[in-house]
């Protein structure tokens, strides 16, 4: 078991307009990439983020090392109970998080 | 060809000068950059006012202008002013017209307007359709706007362009939209144009060293190479292909007004160790041309307070404590001011526990402290600070239960509430059907004459 964080080279989260979510989770070389792949399912980052799985849009970008996931923003951008303008923070979720690798 | 200098993401970020004036050496034929987005969140299209300052504007803007006049293109800012709406191309505008007296300089200025009337966006209702996730829209919701714009694409700015501006402020455009303006115009390879402003919106973010900012991108007929202008940053295939995905849902499909670009054919390959060459990117018509619509309006308005727990009884147990402190706030607010439910909110968040990110936080560790912000929201500010000012004692001392003794917690200011002003939510995620380009949007030029 590792943290995600720890074995990528880095995770972030951003808005693609205020009504969307875009997590890329970059690796340095293809063996680490393809086991972050296997080891993390849509189903369990959409557990993670307490969204629908069928919302969820995955994108295994193996040119570059990235696995990308799109989802609906948890809260829209700036409304009354969002607590994160540039939805920077979402990622950490992902970074703690224990994979089996 | 055409070589199109980018100063970086923002007018307001900063640039490494150095490198602008490179850049302005190697003859570029247009200088583009970047004035907004919707990434700071509803209040500045619900205000139309801009995010960053007069004073780091113009410090910006100046030496931009001096670069246009050496080189002697124009030069162009889209989303001026942050929202892009009329009031800030006008602020926008003004700025200029300020430098251009300051510097001696006549130019002649375009200014293309993207605000929407209500009652105009209302008559075009089935011209209208939502995009994902669905919104709803209906006269009263556009009608509540305070602002709504529709993001030109290439076609106003090349409207612009053939005004023959020295400088133009456009209103709300897509990031790409000035960028592939010129490229388009002459006739330059259609994916590579709108791929080639794609990646190069946020300026050196595609290269090794973002924070320099300014870039050199090379438009032809079958691509584009772009190279960053700072002193050792390097563009890798890596690092281009990377900008594709940022703030953006699907990393090879990117859409525009009038089509979409298509970039999962693009080859990425390594010149001479700084620059990078793309081609193979497609431009996909669409067989009508499409705006997206931005409307925002007001949600309320709030008071803030913040308190600080140290005490470790209380950082322990500080969800009970506000879970405790909510329930009796409540029925104080409703037997003291009359008001329910309806009428406000009253939210507090954990800063140290969860503020980030609410239920969804895994991480259990107990903090030091935890500051404790509460947000109060109501349709009236009055009403919003005579909240806070109701619960500001309670905020102070109330207990975790009734037999303990009283506590006592940390205010860092005097008054220790705060109005926060009106704020703003997003309310429109719409396109809309245009039979011209133009239609949506109005041009002005304006000859500045001085010096």
């Amino acid at each position: 078991m590792a943290k995600l964080g720890h074995i990528t080279s880095k995770i972030r989260s951003k808005n693609a307009g205020p009504f969307a979510l875009t997590i890329d989770i970059f690796s340095d070389d293809a063996d680490t990439h393809n086991a972050v792949c296997k080891a993390l399912s849509t189903a369990r980052v959409a557990a993670l983020y307490k969204t629908d799985e069928a919302d969820i849009k995955r994108f295994e970008l193996d040119t570059l090392n990235v696995l990308k996931f799109s989802m609906p923003r948890p809260t829209i951008q700036g409304s009354l109970t969002d607590r994160d303008m540039h939805a920077s923070g979402w990622a950490w979720l992902l970074a703690e998080l224990d994979v089996n690798i | 060809m055409t070589r199109v200098l980018i100063p970086n993401g923002a007018i307001g970020l900063g640039f490494d000068e150095a490198a602008l004036w490179r850049g302005v050496d190697m003859s570029p034929d247009v200088i583009c950059v970047d004035g907004g987005s919707t990434d700071s969140g509803p209040h500045y299209l619900g205000t139309g006012t801009s995010k960053y300052s007069r004073a780091s504007t113009m410090a910006e803007w100046r030496i931009l202008m001096q670069a246009r006049a050496k080189a002697g293109v124009p030069l162009i800012v889209g989303t001026a002013g942050t929202c892009g709406t009329d009031n800030t191309v006008d602020w926008m505008y003004q700025i200029t017209c300020d430098l251009a007296v300051e510097m001696g300089q006549s130019v002649k200025i375009a200014r293309l307007y993207s605000s929407q009337n209500a009652g105009t966006i209302t008559n075009a209702l089935d011209q209208i359709t939502p995009l994902w996730p669905t919104l709803p829209i209906s006269p009263e919701i556009l009608t509540g706007c305070t602002n709504i714009v529709a993001l030109a694409g290439a076609e106003q700015i090349t409207a612009a362009l053939q005004s023959g501006a020295d400088i133009i402020i456009a209103g709300r455009t897509t990031d790409t939209a000035t960028i592939a303006a010129l490229p388009l115009m002459n006739g330059d390879h259609a994916g590579g144009a709108w791929h080639g402003a794609k990646i190069g919106e946020c300026g050196a973010l595609c290269s090794t060293n973002p924070t320099s900012g300014v870039i050199i991108i090379d438009f032809d007929a079958t691509g584009f190479t772009v190279q960053p202008m700072a002193i050792g940053a390097i563009c890798t295939p890596q690092s281009v292909a990377a900008h594709m995905l940022y703030e953006n849902s699907d990393p090879n499909i990117l859409y525009e007004p009038g089509g979409h670009l298509d970039v999962t054919g693009a080859k990425y390959q390594q010149l001479d160790g700084r620059c990078v060459r793309v081609t193979g990117s497609k431009w996909v018509p669409l067989g009508r041309y499409t705006v997206k619509l931005e409307g925002a309006r007001l949600a309320g308005y709030q008071s803030c307070s913040l308190v600080l727990l140290r005490e470790r009884h209380y950082v322990e147990n500080a969800p009970e404590w506000v879970n405790r402190l909510t329930a009796y706030l409540t029925g104080e607010i409703k037997s003291r001011m009359g008001l329910g439910a309806s009428d406000y909110t009253l939210e507090f968040r954990l800063i140290g526990q969860n503020a980030t990110l609410g239920a969804l936080e895994t991480n259990t560790t107990t903090p030091a402290e935890i500051g404790v912000l509460a947000i109060i929201t109501a349709p009236e500010q009055a009403s919003a600070n005579e909240i806070a000012k109701l619960c500001n004692p309670f905020l102070l001392h109330y207990p975790l239960s009734d037999e303990e003794p009283q506590a006592t917690f940390a205010f860092p200011f005097s008054p220790a509430e705060w109005d926060k002003g009106p704020v703003h939510e997003f309310c429109l995620n719409h396109i809309l059907t245009l039979s011209d380009p133009m239609d949506a949007f109005r041009l002005q030029t304006d000859e500045v004459k001085h010096g």
